[in-house]
Parts: C-alpha cells; structure tokens; sequence
C-alpha cells in the first residue's frame, strides 16, 4: 500500500473522530427535541473564539480555558433552546429550521461585528509525531482520543445513570413520559446544555487545529447535517459509524483529487443516499 | 381595466421614469433591490408551494459562472450565455427535483438535499479554480456594448433589470392563473388527495421547480454583468442560499410582491446602518437582520406583506362594521 494512502486513511480516520463528536451532539437534539439545528456549528465557532479570548488575550492556561468554553457553549445550548426553540416547538419542522437557520445567520454576523473577520489563532502549536515514515498530528490524535472519550462518556451517561435514562425515554416517547411524572421541559434543557457542551468539546479541539473566524462553521455545519441524516436522523450509534464513512471519503477523495473535490464526492454521495435510504444507512 | 390595474400601470410609469431623476447611488441601490426582488420572487415561486428550497445559491452559482465562463473564455455573448446558465439550471432542478418528488423526500428533507447541492455548486466553483478563479472570484473581460451587455452607465442596467424583474411578477401570475396553481396549492394542502382527484404531482411540481431554477439563474447572471465580477461564496453555498430563504420569507413569500418587498427592505436597512455605524462595524447590519428574521420567524411566519394585509384587512372590516352599525341601529 502505498504509504500517503495509509497516511490518508489515518488522516480521515482522525477527521472522524471530531465530526463523529459533532454528529452526536446534533443526533442528541434531534433524538430528544425533535428539532435539527443548522447552527450546531456555529456553536463550535462561539467556542473557538471563547478558548481564543480567554487563552491568548488574557492569558488563562489552555486546560482552564477549555473547561470555562465547554461550560459557555452549554449554556449558549440552554439560551438557544429557551429564545428559539422553545417558541416553535409547535411550529412545522421546516419553521424550526427557519428559525435556528435565523440564528445561524446571526452568530456569524456578530462575530463579525465583535472580532472583525480575521483568522486568529491561540498561537499553541503541537508536535508532529512520526511513526516510520509516517507522520500524524498530535493535535489530530488528541482530538480523535478526546472525541472517543466524550463519545464513551456520553455513551455510559446515557445508559447507567438515571438522568441519562429519562433523556432516552423522552425520545422513544414523549406523551407517556409526561404521564409518567418526567418533565420533557426540563429534559429538553438537560439536553440542550448537553448538546451545547459537546459542542464546546468539540471547539477545543479544533481550536488547536485550525484558525477561528466568523464563518469557520460553514466548513463543519453543512458535513454534520449530512453525516446526522446518512447515519439516520436521531440513531447516535449510525451518526457514529457515517463519520467515519465519510472522514475516509474527504480523506481519501482528497489524495486522489482535492479537497473540495473529496467534499463534492461527499455531498452528491449523501444526496443519493437521501434518495436510495431516506431512513439512513443504519436506519431500520 | 380596474382600480388596481390603472396603478400598477402608473407605478411602473413611475419606476421606468426613476433614472431620469435618481441620483447614480439611489439607482445603484434600485438595481440591485430589483435584481434581488427577482431571485427572491423566483425562490417563492417554489417556496410558497411549501417546496422550501435551501439550494438556490446552486442555480443562482450556475447562472452566474456559466455566462461569465462564456464570455471571458470563449468571448461568447451573454445573449446566449445566459439562456445556457438557465438551461443548465433547468437541468440540475430536474435531476434534483425528479428524485425527490418521486420518492416524496419533503419538509427538511428536501432542504437538507437542495442544501447539499449548494455545497456541491461552491465548491466545483473553488475546486475549478483553473477556469474560475476559485476563492479569489473572477472579473469580467470589460467591454462596454449591447452585445457584451455591459454598459458604463447605469441606466441600461435599471431598465433591464426593471424589465426583468416585471417579466418574473408576470411568470408569478402565469403560474397562479393556470391550473398548476390549483394542483399545487391542492397537494400543498393535501398530496394523496391532490393526486386523488386527477392532479400530476409530480409533474406540477417540476415544472414550477424547474422554472424557479432558470429565473434564478437569470437573477445570478445579471448581477454579475452588473457587478462585472463573480465569486463564488457571494453567489453559492449556504450563505446566499438562506439569504434567499430569510429575504422571502421576510416579505412574505405566498404574495405577489412579498418577495420583493423582502429585497427593499434588507437592502435599504443594510445601507441605512452601513451608512449609521460605518465601515467600522461591518457585520451590525446583519446582526440586527438575524435577530429581525428569528423573530419574524417566531412572530410573524406570514412575513411583512402578510402583516399589512392582515392588518389592513382587520381595520377594513372594522370600518366597515362600524359603517354598518348605526344601520342597524335605525
């Protein structure tokens, strides 16, 4: 095999770790709020530049930074779910996505307005490692091992604690849970301070990858939507496995081609896909 | 000939008149207002038939590259460019459009594909970057003649662009005088109903899809002639996609001219604060429009046409209740 292939291939199988982290938090949201948001990304971005203030400009150490924008995009979740979604959960599915589609709209605007459109970066550059001769980002293997991680933490929360359960109760049934005592408000709160956090997560780990500026979720939103929906919308296990599907695709496509190239093989194989499995790969 | 008729008519004498008096800005402005009005209309023709696309950047990409490509390459009129980018638009609807009404892939389904294939359009743009110029765009060999259909002054630009933008209101009521409108607001409502009785579905359906492609993609490539210059983030991806969603439905995109109305008014607020704050506070203009669209979203889904006539509506039958009151009362 030739070696930039496997180089390649490791690559896209780092890449999907992170985007199989974003596709989880917004398979989370969807599962349990029923409402898709198109701003999940943008929430990354609000992270990014957090880290980017907090580290560089005032000084704090990385690992403290990254705790306090995990907690910020949270609650960033929370104050997204009470303005905006909360007043269209009624609404038709496509209203709901008007609105965080509204909301997107207006993040980047005003990042615009605060940070100008300047890429900044926190200055923090991590070795690369060599195996053979082969070389791989530290950054990228962190990000992949962290993403596992949060994955895995997601995974035990939602299964073993009692919290966790409720949450997946919503989800399968939202009427009977209401009988049963459970409040879906508060669920859908818990949620989205969860999905806001692994969003965070996912902002500190991409912080060290890439420079941040107002539009740098247009380059992560648009694949998540189409991993979330090839893995099958809400189905966090099939959200997993379409990461990887379609890390490797970027990765491999962009060996072959190049990267944008690798991306448009990306989204016409999702638009087929919509067209052959609506229900999603993993669907049933 | 009606009260209403005898107005549009004397609003156009109006508007066909404006270069003589207007100053270049305030004509600059109008331009583009009209060109926009145009692509927003062309979205609604679709949209409001509840076919919410989130992918026109890709007809308006197309139908600004293709002509540009055309000229700059093979030195090829936009009198034929452009009807090329149209047809290719048409074709693109029809590969996107015949699948998915086929297989029923509706709601944000339907968003999330045509969103894709925005993606697809931006960056076949960027990737091509040989031809186009990628992320750094493309500026159009300047000649200023009828047969480049560039010109140094602004007013043949006005007329065309009030020409065509008349020409897209015209297609709106062709649409909506036929039976298409019937058959489509029908499986709008209802679609197993709708094809219950009689109605094509899917063949209303694609051809009120593919019309809106081509008008977008004529929108696009008389805002490059105008303009003289292409990007392909301007005119493709997600951003200008849901710029065309937000500005329609803003308007009010199940009106006549809600869709232009959405133009006038994001254009006139983003030149009203860009003139307020400056250049230092590039990005305030639409912070205030996102705010504004989430809101309308939330408050107001009928958009700003939808709230006068509803408002208007309500006072009308108010003064008419008390007109009739005292009646009554002898």
């Amino acid at each position: 095999m030739d070696i930039y292939l496997l180089e390649a291939v490791l690559n896209g199988v780092l890449l999907g770790g992170v985007l199989a982290l974003l596709a989880l938090g917004l398979n989370l949201i969807f599962g349990v709020v029923d409402v898709v948001w198109i701003a999940y990304a943008e929430l990354v971005m609000c992270g990014m530049y957090a880290i980017y203030w907090l580290d560089a400009f005032f000084g704090w150490p990385f690992l403290l930074a990254a705790v306090a924008a995990i907690l910020f995009v949270a609650l960033l979740g929370v104050a997204l779910h009470f303005f905006i979604i909360e007043p269209v959960l009624g609404s038709a599915p496509i209203n709901q996505l008007l609105a965080t589609g509204g909301f997107l709209f207006f993040v980047q605007s005003f990042a615009t307005l605060l940070f100008g459109t300047d890429f900044r970066n926190i200055g923090l550059r991590l070795p690369l490692l060599e195996f053979g001769d082969i070389d791989i980002s530290f950054a990228r293997l962190l990000a992949f091992v962290v993403a596992l991680l949060g994955a895995g933490g997601l995974y035990l929360f939602l299964t073993r604690s009692f919290v966790g359960t409720a949450i997946r109760a919503i989800a399968q049934d939202r009427d009977v849970m209401g009988l049963m005592g459970v409040s879906a408000r508060r669920v859908y709160f818990l949620t989205s301070a969860i999905g806001g956090g692994l969003a965070g997560l996912a902002s500190c780990l991409l912080v060290l990858q890439y420079d941040v500026h107002p539009f740098i979720g247009n380059s992560f939103g648009p694949i998540t939507f189409m991993i979330c929906v090839l893995g099958g919308l809400g189905n966090m296990i099939g959200g997993f496995a379409a990461a990887f599907i379609m890390s490797q695709i970027i990765s491999i496509g962009g060996y072959y081609f190049s990267i944008e190239f690798s991306y448009v093989l990306a989204f016409l194989l999702f638009i087929v896909m919509i067209f052959v499995r609506p229900q999603g790969i993993f669907g049933r | 000939m009606t009260a209403s008729h005898i107005l549009a008519a004397l609003a156009l004498a109006l508007l066909a008149l404006l270069p003589f008096v207007a100053a270049d800005y305030a004509l600059h402005i109008a331009i583009q207002i009209l060109i926009w009005g145009f692509v927003y209309t062309a979205w609604a023709m679709m949209g409001r038939f509840g076919l919410t696309s989130f992918g026109h950047g890709a007809f308006l990409g197309i139908g600004a590259y293709v002509p540009a490509l055309l000229w700059n390459l093979y030195g090829v009129t936009p009198w034929l460019g452009l009807p090329a980018g149209m047809a290719l638009a048409m074709l693109v609807a029809l590969l996107i459009g015949y699948p998915s009404f086929r297989l029923r892939v509706v709601g944000h389904y339907f968003a999330l594909v045509t969103l894709a294939l925005s993606q697809v359009v931006l960056l076949t743009l960027v990737a091509a970057r040989e031809v186009t110029g990628g992320s750094l765009g493309m500026t159009l060999t300047i000649e200023h003649s009828w047969w480049a259909l560039q010109f140094a002054r602004k007013e043949p630009y006005y007329l065309i662009a009030l020409v065509v933008w008349v020409g897209g209101l015209a297609v709106w009521r062709w649409i909506d005088r036929g039976i298409e409108r019937i058959a489509l607001e029908a499986l709008s409502e209802d679609e197993i109903a709708a094809e219950s009785v009689g109605v094509n579905v899917l063949r209303e359906k694609l051809r009120v899809t593919m019309i809106s492609a081509a008008l977008t993609a004529l929108g696009g490539g008389l805002l490059t002639q105008y303009i003289q210059y292409v990007n392909p983030e301007v005119v493709s991806g997600v951003s200008v996609s849901l710029q065309i969603v937000f500005a329609a439905i803003a308007g009010g995109m199940r009106t006549l001219l809600g869709p232009t109305v959405g133009a006038l008014f994001t254009i006139v607020l983003n030149e009203a604060l860009r003139i307020g704050f400056g250049t230092n506070f590039i990005g305030a203009a639409n912070t205030i429009y996102g705010i504004m669209l989430i809101l309308f979203i939330i408050f107001m889904p009928q958009g700003i046409v939808g709230l006068i006539e509803g408002v208007s509506g309500r006072s009308l039958r108010r003064w008419r209740r008390a007109a009739t009151v005292p009646a009554t009362r002898l």
